[in-house]
């Protein structure tokens, strides 16, 4: 039975279209008709067609050329035979150039149209497979929320099922942008806490009091504004996990309170005096080298030996480049139902773009690159076209002048960032793939002025 | 009761039509009857192919269904063809009441070859079968020997058998059963 797959004939006799339709209906096609490319169009729009079959003159509106691409710019991968009735060379190169799969002159053979009927249902169902297998495969990639089918990558899914139930501390590290918070939810929700919460404290978005408060709670009048008694992040943790995201830039005080509770499992409420135990995983994760922190002085090496029990360093997108394919699909099919976007799928033209690009910002800038890309495709896949302000971003890395440094680098990408966003931080943050707490820190580090 | 009319576009040989009624009534169990030839359409000729317009031979067809048919079969001499494909062995309304037949290329004589009676009876039951078989909904059959698989040449014509495989004989009885229980006519 062939009567999964749509078809649509576009002549302007009615008679053509009418007898063509009924001797593929007998073959189970599902078959329509439309008389003019502006009716064909308006039924594209509605419907998706396997297969059209488009007389190439039509006396009325856009001819079979032009109709086929438009039909071409609503579903790419539609298979269009162009049908004429005076065969000439330039026609069917035009044709072909265009994009027609194929060019048949009228009337033809009964057999030569089956033949070619088949050969391009052939090729769909091929297609079709082809796409129930990555969607099959897509899974069997998939731990978590995590994509990957990169070795190290499996090797931090091995290792995650394998510490997931014990108590120790987990020490994550890696860029900004490669998935520190999803790995630590990958621990907590395949491990014996997972029907207890899970509590993820960004570090880095707050000031040490507020982060104090924050963490551990305070008990009613402990400062200005504490009108009543608040429970902390360690307390509405209990029983669960905890992430400490970007653990690198916490206040010496902070380290110090930290520690105590990771030796006595208790702490106190800001203001307050009585011990609170707990029960609670510790994931601590960080973009910054602790260990060159601790060189550095500015991290206690008794808290970095406490919290890197178990190291979990995740690699950057540029290290892995064969999830790009896989992370991009993951996005898309994501994002086409946020956006309300039908787009299917995304070329190999493009994937080998995206695969060129360096990524500083990771997944989560190749995430926001797929979104700004999907905003402005007006087609059914995701073409290398869409992706063409990522030239511009790799031309401008072209300043870089010898021996400049590392931090010298990330100084003037910031800077060229902030420059074209016009001062849009969170314009900026999207755009380098870090969160604007970061890119908040960065400024202030690298003391641009603003 | 369901009926089948046997309904000639312009004059056919009785012994076709008495072939056709006895194998019918055979395979279907319902009454065969004929009807009053119609006139072959003029304006379905095409002066260019030389053949006559099957869908338009067909409309001629639909216009003239008796209001007891159950389905209709015409049968035509002359050469059939639709303007996508040089020719067509017949045509039928899928789940519809009228299927037409042309008979031209079931004869030896159409390739320049010998008259072969026998032959052309047996190419007109398979046709026939055929293009009733969409009538009733069966759409192409992919088992080569099957009568409904898609036949583009008479070669293809003579492989297949006379009979529905298996699985379409299933179809065609269950349909046969619904159109005999529903009264349902079909689409014309």
């Amino acid at each position: 039975m062939n009567n999964q797959w749509n078809i649509l004939v576009v002549d302007d006799e009615e008679i053509t279209c009418e007898s063509m339709a009924a001797w593929l209906r007998e073959d189970g096609y599902s078959v329509d008709t439309a008389s003019s490319g502006k009716e064909a169009l308006e039924k594209t729009h509605r419907k998706e067609y396997a297969i059209y079959f488009v007389d190439l003159k039509m006396p009325k509106g856009i001819d079979g050329i032009e109709t086929m691409m438009e039909i071409k710019k609503i579903y790419t991968d539609a298979s269009v035979v162009i049908i004429t009735a005076y065969a000439t060379v330039d026609t069917a190169i035009t044709a072909m150039k265009e994009g027609a799969s194929e060019y048949i002159v009228k009337p033809c053979n009964p057999q030569e149209i089956s033949m070619l009927v088949e050969r391009i249902i052939k090729v769909k169902n091929l297609e079709r497979e082809n796409a129930i297998l990555r969607q099959k495969l897509l899974g069997q990639y998939t731990f978590h929320d995590i994509i990957s089918k990169n070795a190290k990558m499996m090797e931090i899914f091995s290792l995650v099922r394998e510490i997931s139930s014990l108590r120790s501390t987990v020490l994550i590290q890696g860029e900004s942008g490669t998935g520190k918070e999803l790995v630590a939810r990958a621990i907590h929700y395949s491990g014996d806490r997972a029907e207890n919460p899970f509590i993820a404290v960004s570090c880095a978005a707050l000031a040490e009091t507020l982060l104090e408060s924050e963490l551990f709670g305070h008990e009613k009048g402990a400062f200005t504004g504490a009108i009543t008694q608040k429970r902390g992040k360690f307390e509405l943790a209990d029983g669960g996990t905890i992430l400490l995201d970007e653990i690198g830039d916490i206040s010496p005080k902070l380290q110090l309170d930290l520690l105590r509770i990771l030796q006595e499992k208790s702490f106190y409420r800001v203001g307050g005096t009585e011990e609170l135990k707990i029960d609670i995983r510790v994931i601590a994760a960080t973009h910054v080298d602790l260990r060159e922190a601790v060189k550095q002085g500015t991290f206690r090496e008794d808290l970095f030996y406490r919290l890197n029990v178990i190291n979990i360093h995740i690699p950057p997108l540029r290290d892995r480049l064969e999830d790009i394919p896989l992370l991009t699909r993951a996005f898309l099919k994501r994002l086409s139902h946020e956006l309300g976007k039908n787009i299917a799928d995304v070329s190999e033209g493009a994937l080998k773009k995206l695969m060129e690009y360096s990524w500083p910002g990771n997944v989560r800038e190749l995430e926001n690159t797929v979104e700004r890309a999907m905003v402005t495709c007006k087609e059914r896949v995701l073409s290398e076209n869409d992706f063409q302000f990522l030239n511009i971003i790799n031309k401008e890395a072209a300043w870089i002048a010898p021996l400049m440094t590392l931090d010298e680098m990330e100084r003037e990408a910031i800077i060229a960032t902030l420059k074209r966003t016009e001062g849009n931080v969170k314009e900026a943050a999207s755009q380098l793939g870090i969160d604007r707490s970061t890119l908040y820190d960065k400024i202030k580090y690298y003391n641009i002025p603003r | 009761m369901s009926l089948i009319y046997l309904l000639p576009v312009g004059s056919t040989e009785d012994e076709v039509l008495t072939l056709l009624e006895q194998r019918l009534h055979q395979v279907l169990d319902w009454d065969i009857r004929r009807g009053a030839p119609l006139q072959t359409p003029t304006t379905a000729f095409n002066e260019v192919r030389k053949q006559y317009e099957a869908l338009q031979v067909m409309r001629t067809v639909v216009e003239a269904v008796p209001d007891d048919a159950t389905r209709v079969l015409s049968i035509m001499e002359e050469d059939l063809s639709i303007p996508m494909l040089t020719f067509v062995f017949g045509q039928a309304q899928l789940r519809g009441r009228v299927a037409l037949m042309s008979l031209a290329r079931l004869r030896q004589e159409f390739y320049g070859l010998p008259e072969n009676k026998e032959l052309m009876m047996t190419r007109v039951i398979k046709e026939a079968l055929h293009e009733l078989g969409h009538t009733f909904g069966l759409v192409h059959c992919p088992i080569p020997t099957c009568v409904m698989t898609l036949a583009n040449d008479i070669r293809h014509v003579d492989e297949k058998e006379s009979e529905f495989c298996g699985g379409c004989a299933v179809l065609f009885r269950d349909a046969c059963r619904t159109v005999e229980m529903n009264g349902e006519k079909g689409i014309v």
